[in-house]
């Protein structure tokens, strides 16, 4: 199975080749540079690992939550990626892959996972690790103000991850987990890893049907000023 | 050498296919104005959204109605402006990896550069040098062109765009958005000379805009009209007749300065059969000729992007993996080919 993953939806930019067993991968943390850096990253991955677009059996990409713009940024280089080389798609959520990250390197179980939304807010969501190593979404991941934060599970075995827990500690200190991690943006390493069982089960999509997961949804819209 | 263009800076998805040896050989275009009719205006968020959702659907059916394959695409150009940010960005990405995937060159396109160049998709194209009114809801500008890529930049809007001047005088009249077209309509039934309108800037020398004021002028009327529809198109013709007397004024000058007998017009003002009608008398009088591209691409459209990109390619111009675009870019900073 070779399937590469790519992410730009948080200040980090990241992509993960999946070739079998082998998984090679590039992580930079480069805000606003996203647009200048995704594609040259992916053409070294495919040339370090001597392979091209069309050689792939599909694409992964960070579907968000993240900032509007690098989400979207994401999901047009897969959709045109995975429509030029004729691969088909899945979305990971930016969420889920920290929490899969807090399990690969800090062997974590219970995630909350929390993103600076800003707007004085987070998107969170909880995260449990299931019999085959790959973390679930508890509920639902949403936007919300961190003083309305109501977790599900809450317990001092879970591992915090996520800028949302730096940008809103005081807030947030009543479910502060035990263990707090470096954890701070979704790499696609681990998006690699969570799409696993959704290509053993052929969820793979088209690529038009590839979407975006903004999670804010009911932001007030505002027109172009003085329009 | 057949390219692919993308354009979506502001509310309009356009693809479409052009082709050294046969021409356009499709396009294919999604509006967004329901979507932002509700706001009265552009909403950039919700422009960006549904780029993502039109622009691979568009492209397969461009692809279907060029009967080609993706095997007989040799490159790829995209708008990376000037427009919306987020807009632009959604067909930057999708264009340019579009291109790696399929490893062929891309190009960035300059919106305004495919307006002007969109006359020379029609049977009886302009040669150079000529002159531009480039004329629509986001841009007023006159632009003195000796070659694709020579640009002089000669006046322009210093406040609302002219096209911008007509959607918010028609709102003021509890026109439905977007209201210029429908404000041109109801012009057609009333008399142009009922109200004398401010004709800004025709006072002073140079070849700049400004319709701010205009619209004020026009508030000011509107508020004593009441409903009367007589009334109300009067005040819409004589609006109109201001705006376009201020264009009209404003390009004789210019070919005045010049010494250009050619006129290219073009953006979603350029369709204003009004306007139309003063620059076939102005050029007929100077001995020379106006030229419009086919109405469906006076408005945004992802055939003068093919064309445009098209033009840069085959000179060998291309951009590199990094999905560039500038949501202000002057025309001058343009390479000629």
């Amino acid at each position: 199975m070779k399937l590469l993953a790519l992410d730009t939806s948080t200040e980090a930019c990241s992509v993960a080749l999946r070739l079998n067993d082998e998984v090679l991968a590039l992580d930079e943390v480069c805000p606003q540079q996203h647009s200048k850096r995704v594609l040259p990253m992916v053409q070294q991955l495919l040339s370090d690992a001597g392979l091209t677009l069309s050689q792939l059996d599909g694409l992964v990409f960070g579907k968000g939550p993240g900032s509007f713009t690098g989400v979207r940024i994401g999901v047009g280089v897969a959709q045109g990626l995975a429509f030029g080389a004729d691969l088909p798609l899945y979305g990971i959520s930016t969420l889920a892959a920290m929490a899969q990250a807090a399990q690969r390197l800090h062997q974590a179980r219970q995630v909350l996972a929390a993103i600076d939304a800003r707007m004085a807010e987070i998107y969170f969501g909880e995260y449990q690790l299931d019999d085959s190593g790959v973390m679930q979404l508890q509920g639902l991941e949403q936007a919300i103000r961190p003083e309305l934060l109501q977790p599900r599970t809450h317990s001092a075995e879970c591992t915090a991850v996520g800028t949302g827990w730096q940008t809103y500690g005081a807030v947030l200190q009543q479910w502060q987990p035990a263990q707090s991690t470096d954890i701070l943006y979704p790499s696609a390493r681990d998006m690699l890893t969570l799409a696993g069982p959704a290509w053993q089960a052929g969820s793979f999509v088209a690529a038009e049907q590839a979407e975006p997961s903004y999670v804010r949804d009911t932001v007030s819209w505002q027109k172009l000023p003085g329009r | 050498m057949r390219v692919l263009g993308i354009e979506t800076s502001c509310d309009e998805t356009g693809i479409a296919i052009y082709d050294s040896e046969l021409g356009l050989l499709s396009h294919q275009l999604y509006s967004q104005v329901k979507l932002h009719a509700d706001y009265g205006g552009v909403v950039p968020e919700l422009a960006s959204r549904d780029h993502v959702r039109k622009t691979l659907p568009l492209i397969r059916a461009a692809l279907k109605e060029a009967s080609s394959s993706a095997a007989d695409i040799d490159g790829v150009a995209y708008t990376a402006g000037p427009g919306l940010a987020g807009a632009l960005l959604v067909g930057a990405a999708i264009g340019r990896s579009l291109a790696l995937a399929w490893q062929k060159p891309a190009i960035g396109v300059h919106h305004m550069e495919g307006h002007l160049l969109a006359p020379m998709l029609e049977a009886n194209p302009p040669a150079f040098p000529f002159l531009a009114l480039l004329v629509s809801g986001g841009h007023t500008q006159l632009v003195a062109v000796a070659g694709i890529g020579q640009y002089q930049l000669l006046g322009e809007s210093i406040d609302d765009a002219a096209g911008e001047a007509f959607d918010k005088t028609a709102k003021l009249m509890g026109l439905d958005y977007p209201g210029g077209p429908l404000l041109a309509k109801m012009a057609t039934a009333g008399n142009p000379t009922a109200h004398r309108f401010p004709r800004p800037m025709l006072d002073r020398p140079g070849l700049d805009f400004s319709f701010s004021g205009l619209k004020t002028a026009a508030a000011n009327v509107i508020a004593k009209a009441g409903t009367d529809d007589q009334a109300r198109a009067d005040i819409a013709a004589s609006f109109q007749q201001a705006v376009v007397d201020t264009l009209v004024a404003k390009c004789e000058r210019a070919l005045q300065q010049t010494g250009l007998n050619r006129l290219v017009v073009a953006g979603g003002v350029s369709a204003n059969t009004s306007l139309r009608q003063q620059l076939a008398v102005l050029l007929q009088q100077r001995g020379g000729q106006v030229f419009y591209p086919r109405k469906e691409f006076c408005t945004d459209n992802g055939a003068m992007i093919a064309f445009a990109g098209h033009q840069r390619l085959v000179a060998g111009q291309q951009q590199d993996l990094a999905i560039a675009v500038q949501p202000r870019w002057p025309m001058e900073q343009l390479s000629p080919i």
